[in-house]
């Protein structure tokens, strides 16, 4: 498999507090790779020095070409983030959420893509002109997923997709990013809090502590480890 | 009597809806600005008296005909809000609300400085490209000038309305204004599209003040009366409701007029043309008192 996304060494701060000091990363085409750690790892401020959200220093390569700083250069360059919280515009209707999805891109197949999301979110389309802000969080989740989507990304960013969801809909929620891996080869790296539902849907996974990489394996191996979970995951 | 008391009344409502027209592109300019910088643009009439003696002097001074100066107004009117917000809002913009304001507030002075240095104080003559005429429609009299003031503005307005619904770039503005960490994410080149408000908001009253200038004369404080109306109607309407400066601007318009109409009768007998201004105060204090978002503004619907 060739490499997707490379990480070397990467450090980022906001204002005086260091959040990432020392992070090399590899995601390669069609991988779920999931980031753990506990509160304060530095695994959000991982997705964000990719995105851009966060001042950075170290290198960040997507397909061996150096990523610009600044968020829009990111979007702009197939890396799609879908934030903590969802991250839905309140204000604006799912079709116009969906729609702006596919901003960054030149070429006009908007209303196709419309479509295609809509056949893992069939509600999406029936409810287009409802409100985002009207939605319940859970489906708010699934719309910034299937914005996200609309940018046809060559890398997905998820930040703590479980954060204030129900199990029930935090399972759905990953089905469908299974779906996607498995079906279109979507590209993910998943940051998230719950190790256990990370580790399942994923094939490798970085465990950070205190902004630098404790270890790296196959989801399998740390999910096996029993001491690793204990110390490491929490479970 | 009757007849001539309803032919009066629709006189003053023809003429309401013209400077209420003219309030609306002023507020839509307001509403634009504080929705996307999120301060009242207190230059925003001087902005446009600015922009009118632009016109103004490329017809009186170099001779050009209304159509190509009216044009070559708006596109430099839209330019030179781009300018003001990269060079004067932008380095600001990420100051307390307070700074923001105190800029605009500069920048209403020095705007008005120089306007006073370049063409002087007394009064200039811009003519209203609808002429003088005055036709009757039913025994209603109205002036040409207010008809072609309300066509023009609900003209705007709607394609103005057609920019943000309908267009890429106008959902790119929306999502800017609205929430601009998201907008950045998806590739929304953010500090461009406030920019860009400001050039909207900076045409709007170039419009609104080409306008004005036929009826009341075109001097350095021409707007400043036609800006508190503006506050009024966007206050009226919810400050950040488009829909609701062009309804609230369209109100405060005839219903100063009614005002006016109902003192002839001896109804409201103890108004009089210099009450206006206090009236529109009037509307902007009791509005924040009673119903603070005004009448399209809705309290936020978030979901935490």
């Amino acid at each position: 498999m060739t490499t997707l996304l490379e990480l070397d060494r990467v450090a980022a701060r906001y204002g005086p507090v260091q959040a990432l000091s020392d992070v090399s990363l590899v995601v390669r085409e069609g991988e779920v790779v999931a980031v753990l750690g506990a509160n304060g790892a530095g695994k959000t401020t991982t997705l964000r020095a990719i995105s851009g959200t966060v001042s950075r220093t170290g290198g960040i390569e997507l397909e061996g070409k150096q990523l610009k700083g600044g968020p829009e250069a990111a979007a702009r360059a197939g890396i799609a983030h879908v934030p903590e919280g969802r991250g839905t515009f309140v204000d604006l209707t799912v079709t116009e959420n969906l729609r702006l999805g596919a901003y960054a891109r030149r070429d006009r197949s908007v209303k196709a893509d419309v479509k295609r999301v809509g056949e893992y979110f069939p509600w999406m389309v029936e409810r287009g002109s409802q409100r985002a802000g009207t939605l319940s969080g859970g489906e708010q989740q699934m719309l910034a997923l299937g914005r996200a989507l609309m940018s046809r990304p060559r890398l997905m960013l998820l930040a703590e997709p479980s954060l204030g969801l129900a199990p029930l809909i935090v399972r759905e929620f990953f089905r469908i990013v299974r779906r996607l891996n498995e079906d279109e080869g979507l590209t993910v790296l998943v940051v998230e809090q719950d190790a256990r539902i990370a580790l399942a849907a994923s094939s490798r996974a970085y465990v950070l502590e205190v902004g630098r990489v404790a270890l790296t394996g196959t989801s399998a191996e740390l999910r096996d480890d029993e001491s690793i979970r204990r110390s490491y995951l929490g479970y | 009597m009757i007849l001539a008391a309803f032919s009066d009344f629709m006189q003053q409502v023809v003429s309401g809806l013209a400077s209420g027209g003219i309030y609306a592109l002023l507020a839509l300019a307001l509403v634009i600005i504080h929705r996307s910088t999120g301060v009242i643009n207190f230059a925003q009439g001087e902005m446009a008296t600015l922009s009118t003696y632009i016109a103004w002097a490329l017809i009186a001074h170099h001779g050009w005909r209304y159509g190509p100066a009216f044009v070559a107004t708006l596109a430099l009117s839209f330019v030179g809000g781009v300018g003001i917000h990269r060079v004067v809002i932008r380095p600001v913009e990420r100051g307390s609300v307070l700074r923001i304001v105190i800029v605009t507030i500069g920048l209403l002075v020095a705007i008005n400085g120089f306007v006073v240095w370049e063409w002087g104080g007394e009064p200039q003559q811009l003519q209203s490209p609808f002429g003088t005429d005055t036709f009757s429609i039913g025994g209603v009299i109205v002036a040409a000038h207010d008809i072609g003031t309300i066509v023009v503005a609900l003209g705007i307005v709607v394609l103005l309305w057609a920019l943000f619904q309908f267009t890429k770039l106008g959902l790119a503005l929306r999502a800017a204004a609205v929430n601009p960490e998201e907008a950045r994410l998806v590739g929304v080149r953010v500090s461009w599209m406030l920019a860009f408000g400001w050039g909207l908001a900076a045409l709007l009253g170039a419009v609104a003040g080409m306008l004005t200038a036929p009826t009341v004369g075109l001097d350095p404080n021409m707007m400043a009366a036609v800006l508190i109306y503006s506050f009024a109607a966007a206050v009226l309407g919810g400050i950040d409701s488009p829909l609701g400066a062009v309804v609230g601007g369209l109100l405060i318009g005839v219903l100063l007029n009614m005002l006016s109409y109902l003192s002839q009768y001896g109804i409201f007998d103890w108004f009089t043309e210099e009450l206006r201004l206090p009236m529109a105060l009037l509307v902007i204090l009791g509005v924040l008192l009673v119903r603070p978002q005004g009448i399209f503004g809705k309290p936020e619907v978030k979901r935490v």
